[in-house]
């Protein structure tokens, strides 16, 4: 199967700090693939450079190419509205707007031009469905999305950004601020939403990548150390460093 | 324990201390607005509230007290600052968070709190050299007027309106811009959709501080308006304000006349009652500014 979305040399900067070195990864459709490794090894940078999110960042230099069906992310022309359309993201903390469940569903739509309000209501209620909170919100869309609990608000993030129909979804550690229960129930919808998206997720618990993902990177100082199937780099690595990492000797 | 004995004696007398400091601000503030009610009550009742509110004739000569014309006046000014003032002030502190440069925002926001601390007399004095004979020259009328008047004021309100949305506006989690960027959101949808909703308490409340201001200015306003004690019919007559009329006439006023000036206080301070009461204006702000607002800009 090809890569759906591909990094070729891509080498990132902030001011003097070298975060990431001559990456090269692909990421393939359908799957969900694991980045792990210690904090400030650059796999959140890299994932943020998926979408462009880094952009908002002054004082950044980017070199390389991030290929998404052979367009070039990281060109000049590229439209970060349509590009972001497609590339998704799901944050850390969940950041659920401080609107109505409903407006945050419809945030999205709205902004990409849909008025019909039929349509948008059905989006709103598929797209509750697919991040199973239908059942649990569908009597509370006008209640404030800040008042419901926060593994709920963080699937109201990825209800939200479903609905905007994304080919990739980026989760920068999306599990972090949830317990062990909660965290679960995202894990379980990953793997739904796997049959239709291609994910990639940052992650610092490796349980959850060696659960989850079926290819998984190693970095290491802003480099790739490893990149595998997740089942290669968690049982029969084939560099020390993914071997130290993954048995808990550093990091 | 017995740390705690020698603790709770030292934490009681402080205690006391705080609560007569506290109770003694309050009391200041209900001796002052009794004070008022006791000089200006009578007279209100003398000449019966309709008759005080609704008369336009201000004419303590002749025994005429109807202030209809400075509560107008008031009106006029204040809705003129706020229509200067608002969208100077709001789009000013968007421009400075949203979209300036780091250190743009640092030099700027110092200057415009710095328009703060400029006297309200030199306001006015600006206001009579320049602005007044700009509007009799070029749009008629005696020049010193509701607009000279909104104008100076929509001025001197930004700095109240400028500092509170500013720091509202910071205040607002990096989360959700970056959120819906994310959902491909461009710039101004993600601060419209998102970032104002979630500022828009701070924004409202720097703008009844600001309405405040307002219509408590003096100074300015009695050198710019011309303070002739009629109902305005366009903004280009001259106009007495509630403060005006007290600081105009105080001065010289005994008897009947000098009651009235108190009963024109009752009627200020009924005023910046009900501003200051801000959950109605809140509402009423929504409705009637931020709503509009919408259909306007979508």
């Amino acid at each position: 199967m090809a890569d759906r979305l591909y990094v070729k040399n891509l080498n990132f900067c902030y001011g003097s700090f070298h975060a990431l070195k001559n990456i090269n990864v692909g990421f393939k459709d359908k799957t969900i693939t694991a980045l792990i490794g210690p904090s400030g090894c650059g796999k959140s940078t890299l994932l943020r450079c998926l979408n462009r999110m880094n952009d908002l960042i002054e004082g950044i230099k980017i070199t390389g190419n991030i290929f998404l069906d052979e367009q070039d992310v990281l060109s000049k022309k590229t439209d970060l509205i349509s590009l972001r359309k497609r590339v998704g993201m799901v944050f850390q903390r969940p950041n659920p707007f401080p609107l109505t469940i409903y407006e945050n569903v419809s945030f999205g739509l709205e902004v990409h031009g849909v008025n019909n309000k039929a349509q948008i209501e059905h989006i709103v209620e598929k797209s509750l469905k697919d991040a199973w909170l239908w059942d649990d919100l569908k009597d509370k869309l006008s209640h404030p999305a800040l008042s419901i609990p926060l593994d709920q608000q963080q699937r109201l993030c990825i209800a939200r950004l479903l609905a905007v129909e994304p080919e990739v979804i980026l989760m920068d550690e999306p599990c972090s601020s949830l317990d062990p229960i909660s965290t679960m129930k995202i894990e379980e919808l990953m793997f739904e939403l796997k049959k239709k998206y291609s994910i990639v997720i940052v992650t610092h618990n490796m349980q959850q990548a060696a659960r989850i993902s079926q290819y998984s990177g190693f970095l290491l100082m802003g480099e790739m150390i490893e990149f595998d199937e997740t089942s290669t780099i968690f049982t029969n690595p084939k560099n020390q460093k993914t071997q130290d990492y993954i048995t808990g000797r550093f990091g | 324990m017995f740390v705690k004995d020698n603790m709770s004696t030292k934490d009681k007398l402080i205690t006391c201390v705080i609560y007569t400091v506290a109770f003694s601000a309050i009391s200041i503030l209900l001796l002052i607005t009794i004070f008022i009610f006791r000089k200006g009550a009578p007279l209100i009742f003398k000449i019966g509230i309709p008759n005080f509110i609704m008369n336009k004739t201000w004419a303590p000569l002749g025994s005429q007290y109807g202030i209809f014309s400075m509560i107008m006046g008031t009106i006029w000014i204040t809705a003129g600052a706020m229509i200067i003032g608002i969208p100077l002030g709001v789009s000013c502190s968007i421009y400075l968070v949203e979209y300036a440069p780091l250190i743009i925002r640092k030099i700027l926001k110092p200057i415009i709190e710095l328009l703060a601390g400029i006297p309200s007399v030199v306001y006015g004095f600006i206001g009579v050299v320049m602005l007044a004979p700009f509007i009799r020259i070029h749009m008629g009328g005696p020049g010193l007027s509701v607009l000279a008047g909104s104008i100076i004021l929509g001025i001197m309100i930004l700095p109240t309106i400028v500092g509170i949305s500013i720091d509202t506006l910071q205040a607002v989690p990096n989360s959700y811009r970056e959120g819906a960027l994310a959902l491909g959101a461009t710039k101004w949808q993600s601060i419209y959709k998102v970032v104002l909703p979630a500022a828009r308490n701070g924004i409202i409340a720097s703008i009844i501080l600001g309405m405040g201001r307002a219509i408590g200015e003096t100074m300015a306003v009695i050198m710019v308006t011309g303070n002739s004690a009629n109902v305005p019919h366009s903004i280009l007559d001259p106009v007495r304000t509630l403060t005006s009329n007290i600081a105009l006439e105080m001065g010289y006023a005994t008897g009947d006349h000098q009651q009235a000036l108190f009963s024109t206080g009752i009627v200020l301070f009924i005023f910046i009652m009900i501003i200051n009461t801000n959950h109605l204006l809140k509402i009423y702000f929504y409705y009637l500014l931020y709503l509009p607002l919408q259909f306007f800009v979508l």
